[in-house]
């Protein structure tokens, strides 16, 4: 029985809820700008990341270690594109 | 002002216009006309149309590039023409606005992608040993998709009028403020549905690459080749969602008056340039890198000797992709933000000078000592070697942002991307598609006349390309549509004309050599006439359906050449049934719909974009229910094509 039961999946499941009702906590207290936009990019990251491990299956399958790299390459190009227009179009004035 | 009034059909009231419009209906007459008359229809359709075959879409996708190469090279015809002479009133502003604008949208993303898109889907599955692409059916999507984007942006120079904000569309200048007509709503959309395409070609070919290899073909074992599209494919995928990002976001400016790039309203103009350097850097480097692994391929075959520094080759691919990535500021040194921004991409732009820098060597070192043979192949690619360095050093100029407020927007910059473009790209790309020639036709195209077409070509590129870096340094401006005699500049730009008429003639060679070598040339040259290295060779020329009657077993990056000269088996086991892909017309009627979305969205015609978009949402439906599973070929049909072709391989 205890084969066929997906504790993964339900924990990841009830993990992707918890995340939800902090993301929805921003709504319902009183808290400043900058604090609020932090916990949604927080949360955002971990439940993509949840989703893509546990209902997606990454990790899985032989070619794990690809898989892995290639998100995370992919996630660093568009952080680097992010500060990057940030350096060009904001802080590029500053200094 | 009324919607409606903001365009006319046709755009301009030119005589040539009306000419070219009376050309264009003519010739679609007579192909439809010729085919009916030759009972084609049914060739046409069950051979070309319709087909999933990798082999084919390549060759679809070259001739639709040659098609395009040829579209942009008569627009820049006509601009050297406009500015051969001071004072010259052949074309008026707003005409050779739309003409460059033109040009370059129809040279980078209909010719330059779609050659190298289409040399990747013939050479590719040969290369590794595969029957075909992972998924066969999204690949023909894929090719209609990008071919429905070229039709939507040619048509637009008879209907309504063409972009005419330069191919990089900067706003406000693209905004619906200062372009009202409907030019850069074909851009946008044709840009965005030949997009499409592209990055499925992405996913499809690293799926490919990843998973389809030949047994015993490792990682460091693959062709360079092959090294070059995986990366190209893997920079596809993660820049071009970018390019559609940003044109989503142009389209909701000019059509639902969204304030993202406009001037006032909290929208930023400049973040059009900035998002579109993002995919427009990388983008430059999805050009060259396949076109740096055909090199590497053709100086290895024609020098008789292996690459020299395979790793090292690889090494500078991955270091060339991942810096591509991080330098796309330098196309706006000028913008306005400080010393430190610009020192940090300026710096990272001039590190792109080293990897390349490796290439060069390990090209040269290749052909040291080799037995060099003079074809056509290999001129080009010695060619490419001094021209493409010259490039790279005035882009190293370019690079340093400072001396930078000196060149910007100068003919000095135009001298400099054509310069790596055409002795890279283009020269490849002519290269590649002789040297594949007959594996494509099975058989060869004839040296005399390419050489002409060779020599015409670089002289001709030489004399167009290189009085520009004179007169931009003089302080000539890119896009002047006219000049004045009292610049100085006339001289200078009556040879590069002159220029532009050797390299049109060296083309006009070109397309007669194919005309001519398709009547003269013998058809007996067996799979492996130029005496090559890789995989691809090892099969019949053309090439059979199924590519290789055995899979190849591997043991390094020459397979094949091991075979040849050191009695390598290559083709271990027996013919069995092989498993294939079926036609399906389905990807043309799915293009056929986004064409019409396209279309309708340009001009505001919702009732039209409702009914398209129902039928692109009934082909997803069909398709999902569709029972496909493929056909078999059978152990005696192979067999009987192998004993025709001349024994197994």
């Amino acid at each position: 029985m205890k084969e066929l039961f997906p504790l993964k999946q339900v924990n990841g499941y009830i993990f992707s809820l918890l995340l939800t009702v902090i993301a929805l906590s921003v709504y319902f207290f009183d808290m400043s700008l900058a604090m609020g936009l932090t916990i949604l990019v927080v949360t955002a990251f971990i439940q993509a990341g949840v989703q893509l491990v546990v209902f997606m299956h990454a990790g899985e399958s032989e070619d794990r270690a690809g898989i892995y790299i290639h998100t995370i390459f992919g996630v660093v190009v568009a952080i680097l594109t992010i500060l990057g227009s940030l350096l060009a179009m904001i802080w590029g004035y500053m200094y | 002002m009324d919607f409606s009034d903001r365009f006319s059909i046709p755009p301009h009231d030119d005589p040539m216009l009306y000419a070219s419009i009376v050309a264009i209906v003519l010739t679609s007459i007579a192909i439809v006309v010729g085919v009916t008359y030759f009972k084609k229809w049914g060739y046409l359709w069950n051979n070309w149309l319709t087909t999933v075959d990798h082999k084919r879409i390549g060759i679809m996708y070259i001739i639709s590039a040659l098609l395009m190469l040829f579209r942009g090279g008569a627009d820049a015809v006509m601009m050297r023409l406009q500015t051969a002479v001071p004072d010259n009133t052949f074309l008026d502003a707003q005409h050779y606005n739309e003409v460059f604008t033109t040009h370059g949208v129809v040279m980078i993303f209909f010719m330059a992608m779609a050659f190298i898109i289409g040399m990747m889907n013939f050479v590719v599955p040969l290369q590794i040993g595969a029957r075909d692409v992972a998924f066969p059916r999204l690949n023909a999507l894929s090719f209609w998709l990008y071919f429905t984007g070229a039709m939507l942006l040619n048509l637009s120079f008879v209907v309504g009028g063409s972009p005419d904000a330069g191919w990089t569309n900067y706003y406000p200048m693209a905004g619906p403020e200062f372009s009202q007509h409907v030019g850069v709503n074909y851009y946008n959309w044709a840009l965005q549905i030949s997009g499409i395409g592209t990055l499925m070609t992405g996913i499809n070919f690293i799926a490919t690459i990843i998973k389809m290899r030949a047994p015993g073909m490792k990682l460091m074992k693959m062709p360079i080749f092959i090294w070059a599209a995986l990366i190209t494919n893997l920079m596809i995928v993660l820049a071009f969602p970018v390019l559609t990002i940003a044109l989503l976001m142009g389209t909701l400016d000019r059509q639902f008056l969204t304030n993202f790039f406009t001037t006032s309203d909290g929208g930023m103009d400049m973040m059009w340039a900035n998002l579109f350097w993002v995919w427009g850097h990388p983008e430059v480097y999805i050009l060259i890198i396949p076109a740096f692994g055909i090199y590497s391929t053709i100086i290895a075959a024609f020098s008789e000797r292996n690459l020299y520094g395979y790793t090292s080759m690889v090494a500078s691919i991955l270091a060339i992709s991942a810096l591509s990535f991080l330098v796309w500021v330098h196309h706006f040194f000028t913008m306005g933000q400080g010393a430190l921004t610009n020192s940090i991409f300026s710096i990272t732009t001039m590190l792109i000078a080293v990897p390349t820098g490796i290439k060069i060597f390990n090209w040269l070192l290749t052909m040291w000592k080799g037995k060099i043979r003079f074809a056509t192949p290999m001129l080009y690619s010695i060619a490419f070697i001094p021209l493409f360095t010259i490039g790279g050093s005035t882009g190293v100029m370019l690079g340093m942002a400072s001396a930078d407020y000196q060149y910007h927007n100068t003919l000095f910059l135009v001298a400099h991307f054509h310069n790596v473009i055409i002795p890279g790209v283009v020269f490849a790309m002519i290269a590649g598609l002789i040297f594949y020639w007959p594996k494509m036709f099975g058989f060869m195209l004839n040296e005399r006349i390419g050489k002409w077409a060779f020599w015409n070509i670089t002289i001709g590129f030489c004399l167009a390309f290189f009085p520009m870096y004179f007169t931009g340094l003089n302080g000539q401006a890119r896009r002047m549509y006219t000049y004045s005699e009292a610049t100085g500049f006339s001289t200078l730009s009556m040879i590069s004309f002159i220029g532009t008429l050797l390299l049109a003639v060296g083309f006009v060679f070109l397309v007669y050599n194919i005309f001519y070598s398709y009547r003269h040339a013998p058809r007996n040259i067996g799979g492996d006439p130029w005496n090559a290295r890789t995989l691809e060779w090892a099969t019949h020329s053309p090439v059979p359906e199924y590519n290789f009657a055995i899979s190849p077993t591997v043991h390094s990056e020459e397979a094949f050449w091991d075979y040849k000269e050191n009695d390598y088996e290559l083709f271990k086991g027996k013919v069995e049934d092989i498993h294939m892909p079926n036609n399906s017309g389905w990807s043309i009627i799915f293009a056929g719909f986004f064409f019409a979305f396209g279309f309708f969205f340009i001009f505001h015609v919702w009732v039209g974009v409702i009914i398209a978009f129902l039928g692109i949402i009934g082909c997803l439906i069909y398709r999902s229910f569709e029972k496909d599973d493929g056909h078999h070929i059978h152990k005696e049909e192979i067999e009987a094509t192998e004993k025709e072709l001349g024994g197994a391989k």
